[in-house]
């Protein structure tokens, strides 16, 4: 092609003058709610994070002509904005994105639904337990108290109201426990909340029967109780999961954006990316991403590919050739045919391969699982065998039911049940002070088996951005950036960012592929390439731009692509550790030998595409070994959620955070520490689960002689809940070794 | 002792008006944002008293 051929596009560099056009929140119109006169956006904010935050987003938007209402969420990062009046979404949004958060349309999706509305269930049955169970303990104590010298009526009243007030909390707090055991029986299998709900239930029936009778022991108390220490439990697990489900979010935000269609008549028009149908013409504006894959139908395009292939270096494209969804256009607009529907595009491939590996995750046996599994049938057994020897030891019915009900009752799983929530807890909340946030408990098993880990370089191990080489002249980068101020390409900012704010020339041409050209002073000023520019002696290194004023000779302009800092002693302590480590990169041959050069890596792959990842993961795990996969771009998600583990950088794609199991900020220096609190809170838990297999083996006796009364039950119960509490807040005082 | 007759109903009210004021809170999304409320309070307004 020669370049009489090119299309050279070229843009008025007249700044600001319609500042709303230029917006990129212009299409965020299409997410608002109208209800008569109030308009509802609800927005995904990320970044924030404590009050200042919050309130400088609230008050700044609250400020705004005609906002009644905004309320930013920040255990989820949903902010609802309700406002009056001609205000633009996009203003709003600009708002926001000014103050330095990133924003995005908010789409709540299903899964998210569904585990807000069983976090809330269990929070309320959580209330109504606890309410029953400190009120029948009430009741219970003054019977304790009583023994002896409490007569028979007084005690049956008093049980007949612990009765009254224990069926409406059991019957609606013991739901969760109840359908669970259940949906699992129907299916001729039994996890842990069958015992549980056969003790209660047989506790309430029992107790029922006994206060009729008149005797002398009811387990209202112990079957409340259970419930309540159980749905703390339960409850902790549903809000730790909730937080990092927010995280999937930006999946949707990714592809919550308005695309430009061009119907038959020649009109452009907005529409939602899911109408858009193969062989749709769609216009992609300068610095806009594709959300659909498409096929360029101009002679020449600029895209930034680096979300989908991690490949650094931009990418030209000809007519024909194809666009896929999530690159960036670099050069001015232009025309595409849609190749297929939004789902099919991908970004929705990648979306489908973090769902796979989700299942594939959900699948994995938690140790809580495996604990579980031992112990259902032990209980279960030896209730049964405790009823039957004391029917052989000539005991009566009654007698031999009541101990058999006590030994199943305080070898209820309190214990067990709570073990592994409290520890995750107290492990997550250590972990983001430590700046770690992570997205659910079970990975920090994972986390702690891990022997392998597996690294992306660009933006991982490198910056991932193009940095102008300090020794470049000041001059220069003065005069460079009077032309890359007009350019989204990212050599030019990386330039522009060197040089600071200042003037652009005027009239500047961005030739895709070549460079960018302008009149400066009367002299022909040109920023690109060394071949375009005519210098051929030069390298035709990629990563050199050559700057070239009127007649002058062309400077050149290096780049580099800096480590991240810190890198180099997290390997070293890493490798001190014993873990394997490897490079995993979509980025050519060269580039990722120099980095593996640098750090003392000794195995890397390099130009692997998304599939080829993939690949290289399956491989490792066919050789038995557990990976912790470490990446950041869209083309390592797929990656990510295969392995047995992964870890993304806070700088990373929201898409990737929303695949992996833990986000890091402040450097590469926190997967060291990631993997030693993994391995101290599976040992916290491990104690945790031998302390109640301990307790177990004391309460078993106690409860198959006879001599488990309701109080004894209770009492061992409080205790066993507490001490694993207690064996996992040591884990607060884990510190990071220097 | 009698006037356990009448104590055990006032306490299991009082009881359930607490209860209630958890349920109407919980419904109203009042814990829908622990991190958000947590750090409401931090907030710097600076009217006047």
């Amino acid at each position: 092609m020669s370049t009489t051929d090119v299309l050279a596009h070229t843009r008025d560099w007249s700044l600001g003058d319609n500042p709303e056009q230029d917006s990129p929140f212009r299409d965020i119109d299409v997410f608002v709610q109208k209800n008569g006169k109030n308009q509802h956006l609800d927005l995904h904010v990320s970044g924030a994070k404590c009050a200042a935050c919050l309130a400088k987003i609230e008050n700044n938007v609250r400020s705004m002509d005609g906002v009644t209402e905004a309320r930013l969420n920040l255990s989820t990062g949903k902010f609802a904005v309700t406002w009056q009046g001609p205000l633009p979404a996009s203003a709003i949004a600009e708002k926001v994105s000014g103050l330095g958060y990133g924003v995005s349309a908010a789409a709540e999706t299903d899964a998210e639904d569904l585990q807000r509305k069983e976090e809330r269930e269990l929070l309320l049955s959580m209330g109504v337990a606890a309410f029953a169970a400190a009120n029948i303990m009430l009741l219970s104590v003054s019977v304790w108290a009583g023994a002896g010298e409490m007569g028979g009526n007084t005690r049956q009243i008093l049980h007949a109201i612990s009765g009254a007030i224990a069926l409406p909390a059991v019957a609606y707090s013991g739901r969760p426990f109840f359908r669970s055991a259940w949906s699992v029986l129907k299916r001729g299998r039994a996890n842990m909340d069958v015992p549980i709900s056969l003790a209660i239930i047989l506790a309430f029936t029992v107790s029922v029967v006994e206060t009729i009778r008149g005797g002398e022991h009811a387990y209202f108390d112990a079957a409340t109780m259970l419930i309540f220490f159980l749905l703390i439990g339960r409850f902790l697990e549903a809000r730790v999961r909730r937080r990092a489900c927010s995280a999937a979010n930006d999946l949707a935000g990714m592809s919550n954006r308005a695309v430009t269609r061009i119907d038959c008549d020649g009109n452009a028009i907005k529409v939602n990316p899911g109408v858009v149908a193969p062989g749709d013409t769609i216009l992609l504006a300068q610095g806009e991403r594709a959300v659909v894959d498409m096929a360029l139908a101009d002679a020449l395009c600029e895209l930034d590919e680096s979300l989908v292939t991690g490949e650094s270096a931009p990418h030209v494209i000809s007519q024909g050739m194809r666009i896929y969804a999530g690159a960036v256009n670099l050069s001015g607009p232009i025309r595409a045919k849609a190749l297929a529907r939004a789902s099919d595009s991908l970004l929705a491939d990648i979306a489908r391969m973090l769902e796979a590996g989700e299942q594939r995750r959900s699948a994995y046996r938690k140790i809580a699982d495996k604990a579980v599994s031992l112990y259902v049938p032990f209980v279960h057994s030896t209730a049964a065998l405790t009823f039957i020897g004391w029917m052989l030891a000539g005991a009566g019915f009654r007698e031999s039911i009541l101990i058999a009900v006590s030994t199943l009752i305080i070898t209820c799983p309190c214990a067990l049940a709570l073990a592994a929530p409290v520890a995750h807890v107290v492990a997550a909340g250590k972990m983001f002070q430590l700046g770690i946030f992570l997205k659910s408990g079970d990975a920090l098993e994972r986390f702690a088996t891990v022997d392998t880990i597996v690294l992306d370089k660009t933006g991982t191990l490198s910056l991932g951005v193009p940095q102008l080489s300090e020794e470049t002249d000041a001059q220069v980068i003065k005069d460079a950036a009077m032309l890359a101020r007009a350019s989204r390409h990212p050599l030019s900012r990386a330039i522009a960012d060197a040089a600071g704010p200042g003037p652009v020339a005027a009239s500047v041409k961005e030739l895709p592929g070549k460079g960018l050209e302008a009149i400066v002073d009367g002299e022909i000023w040109r920023l690109g390439s060394a071949r375009w520019i005519g210098h051929l002696e030069a390298e035709t290194h990629t990563r050199n731009l050559f700057l070239q004023r009127g007649d002058g000779t062309p400077v050149a302009l290096e780049f580099t692509d800096r480590l991240v800092p810190g890198t180099d002693e997290a390997i070293r302590s890493l490798e001190k550790a014993g873990y394997q480590t490897e490079i995993l990169s979509g980025d050519s041959e060269e580039r990722v030998a120099e980095v593996a050069r640098e750090l003392g890596i000794t195995r890397y792959t390099a130009a692997a595409s998304p599939q080829a990842k993939a690949e290289h993961l399956e491989k490792l795990r066919g050789q038995g070994r557990k990976v912790l996969m470490v990446g950041d771009g869209l083309n390592d998600a797929g990656a990510l959620s295969l392995a047995h583990a992964s870890v993304t950088p806070g700088t990373a794609v929201d898409i990737s955070q929303s695949a992996s199991d833990a986000v890091y900020s402040g450097g590469i220096a926190s997967i060291p520490v990631l993997l030693k609190l993994s391995q101290r809170t599976r040992s916290v838990m491990l104690e945790n689960f031998t302390f109640a297999a301990a307790y177990n083996l004391v309460a078993i006796p106690i409860a198959v002689t006879g001599h488990a009364t309701p109080l004894v039950a209770a009492l061992a119960m409080s205790f066993s809940s507490v001490a694993v509490s207690l064996n996992a807040i040591r884990l607060a005082a884990f510190v990071e070794e220097k | 002792m009698s006037g356990i007759l009448y104590l055990i109903p006032i306490a299991l009210f009082m009881g359930l008006l607490g209860l209630g004021g958890f349920i109407w809170a919980v419904r109203s999304g009042q814990f829908d944002d622990p991190a958000g409320s947590a750090n409401r309070i931090l907030i710097d307004e600076d009217k006047p008293l």
